[in-house]
């Protein structure tokens, strides 16, 4: 069973130097065990110039690795610049494209494609009608609860689920550039602030609390979301892709605990002492899968 | 009035803010079902199925029609509610559903051809080809703009759609986009999306901490104030934060949007239709901005400058902004 279990690397979030780009990416093609990488900027189309060499190298390195790479695109297609980079995006990707925006939907025309989770699926009326116009592999959005996710696995919609499992959860869009505003800058003239934060700008509430990260015009959560101790669930339930999403920390280690747990080779207590000590920055949460608050870890 | 006036669309959370939004001149009025199937699912509003047969008809007598936002995303193993939702609206005579679901879109479409469908903010459909796609697969009529958008896209997006827009104009503001803000259920386990609230009454509590008071969403701090200083509502995406060792209001300052002045560039937009939000409001809230904005949209269309009617006692921390329908807000 769990041969048919995948393992994903979801697309990079961050503002990242090209230099930094390209050496994580040659070395998830050497060392990690992951079947799909996700390529492409999700975040911030300002970003793109400077990262589509770095990109198109990798996704050489990849592919010659043996492993599937998918172009992911923007998560808010706003403009006419916007709309015209999707469009050029899914025209010239042969592989599949992963939308993360409904705008991107009709330029597919049919074709077989991802839907990330920045797009609303919570039920089967949706899941089935997107599965009707394509959709091959669907990756569920974090607030999803278990009951949710487990009724969708039922509805048998034809379509490969898939569910983030590690990683800062995305939590919101906007059209404002929250670095640039942090930084007494508007998004225009934003200066790319946001590379100054590897992992997201943290956020506490004014009790010191760690709460959020922004990174550019995306709020994440604070806490990394942790769903070892669900993974046997969850592939009861039917998921058959696992994504990790990559942060500024050893994602080989985390990458490869995963594959031993989706290959019954590791059990979550292990996992656990591993993302710990690999994500030590932020503190672990399960709440969403649990029916309760995002940022909370139920034990 | 001229037929080129922009519909005022206006909110009704009771019965008692239907007949005010009414009397106050609304062309269109907004309203929900007693539970989770919209967006503003409070405790003590909205509306019963014989309370919207009422309010239908009240609506009706004076020349004004009713739209019944189901704008959550239904339940995973549960649609029940959403669809005897729309089954209801289309039975009792609604003039549209405001929807966001692409599966309810498909239900609607499907079940009751018929039924007006407008696409509700929290689909946040915020370009031409977004907005296309929805008119060619739902039969979408109109389209409820999200509140990113400047006024110089708004024209381009009516002079590119086969669809009306409508667009906020007054009220409480998302800074986030509609529809994809997981902050509220992050803190609380409730969302928008699943549950139709933001940030809920139910989790928050205020404590008195050495004169200063805070005030709190489930287990976060969303602001500090010092005495004396006025206390606002904690809605997560208003709060203080500390962010590069400096506290701010780093989302967006307590504000409440207000277009007023701008309703001569929006009619020049190709906007069709106006929106106020606050279906959480009073009857009393409900009758003084319908009527400045009746009497101010009238003005308009017969090629006046809008009158600054003063609305700032209505608004968030009584500052107004025109939010993102200036760049410079982003």
């Amino acid at each position: 069973m769990s041969g048919d279990v995948k393992l994903t690397l979801g697309p990079l979030l961050f503002n990242w130097p090209a230099e930094q780009v390209t050496a994580f990416y040659a070395r998830v093609a050497e060392r990690l065990p992951v079947d799909t990488v996700h390529l492409g900027e999700v975040v911030c189309a300002k970003r793109t110039p400077f990262l589509a060499e770095a990109l198109a190298e990798a996704a050489g390195s990849l592919a010659a690795a043996g492993i599937e790479v998918v172009w992911s695109t923007l998560g808010l297609i706003a403009d006419a610049k916007d709309v015209e980079a999707t469009r050029s995006l899914v025209e010239s990707t042969e592989g599949l494209v992963e939308i993360n925006d409904i705008t991107a939907l009709p330029m597919l025309e049919g074709r077989a494609h991802a839907v990330g989770p920045l797009v609303n699926i919570y039920n089967e009326g949706t899941l089935q009608w997107l599965a009707s116009r394509g959709a091959a592999r669907v990756c569920l959005p974090p607030e999803l609860p278990r009951e949710a996710i487990a009724a969708l696995g039922r509805a048998d919609a034809g379509v490969a689920l898939e569910v983030q499992v590690f990683g800062r959860m995305p939590l919101a869009l906007s059209a404002r550039c929250y670095h640039a505003r942090a930084h007494g800058l508007h998004k225009d003239g934003c200066r790319y602030v946001c590379d100054k934060d590897p992992n997201g700008m943290p956020v506490a509430t004014l009790d010191r609390q760690a709460f959020l990260a922004v990174n550019g015009i995306q709020t994440l959560s604070h806490a990394l979301l942790d769903l070892s101790a669900e993974a046997g669930e969850l592939m009861e339930m039917g998921i058959r892709r696992f994504r990790l999403s990559p942060h500024d920390a050893d994602m080989q280690a985390v990458a490869h605990v995963w594959r031993d747990l989706l290959d019954g080779r590791s059990d979550f207590a292990r996992a656990r002492r591993i993302i710990e000590a690999v994500a030590d920055f932020a503190p672990r949460a399960n709440g969403y899968y649990h029916g309760r608050p995002g940022a909370e870890l139920v034990a | 009035m001229s037929g080129a006036a922009l519909e005022l669309v206006c909110p009704a959370g009771t019965p008692a803010a239907l007949r005010a939004a009414v009397d106050a001149g609304a062309d269109s009025v907004y309203l929900g079902f007693r539970d989770e199937t919209n967006a503003r699912n409070f405790p003590g509003l909205n509306f019963s199925r014989d309370e919207l047969a009422e309010g239908i008809a009240y609506a009706g007598r004076n020349g004004c029609q009713v739209l019944v936002a189901i704008n959550t995303y239904p339940r995973a193993g549960d649609p029940g509610p959403w669809h005897r939702a729309v089954d209801d609206a289309a039975g009792l005579g609604a003039w549209a559903v405001i929807l966001a679901d692409i599966g309810l879109l498909d239900y609607a479409s499907s079940r009751h051809p018929a039924l007006r469908r407008h696409l509700s903010v929290q689909a946040s459909a915020a370009n031409p080809e977004t907005i296309r796609f929805y008119h060619d697969e739902f039969g979408v009529k109109r389209v409820v703009l999200p509140r990113v958008l400047t006024v110089q896209e708004i024209a381009r997006i009516n002079s590119a759609v086969p669809v009306e827009t409508e667009v906020f104009a007054f009220g409480g503001l998302c800074v986030m986009v509609e529809g994809r803000c997981l902050l509220s259920s992050y803190a609380t386990g409730e969302s928008p999306n699943m549950n139709g609230v933001c940030s809920p009454a139910e989790h928050v509590r205020y404590e008195d901490r050495n004169g200063r008071l805070i005030s709190h969403l489930f287990n976060f701090a969303i602001n500090v104030f010092a005495e004396g200083e006025p206390a606002g509502y904690p809605t997560l995406c208003k709060g203080r934060f500390q962010a590069l060792n400096r506290a701010s209001y780093l989302f967006e300052e307590p504000a409440s949007l207000d277009v007023i002045r701008m309703l001569p560039a929006l009619t020049e937009a190709g906007v069709t239709a106006l929106k106020i939000e606050g279906r959480q409001r009073g009857k009393a809230y409900v009758a003084q901005v319908v009527t400045a904005f009746r009497k101010t949209v009238d003005a308009v269309a017969r090629g006046k400058e809008p009158a600054a009617a003063d609305l700032a006692p209505l608004t968030e921390g009584g500052r107004q902004t025109t939010g993102a329908y200036e760049k410079t807000w982003r």
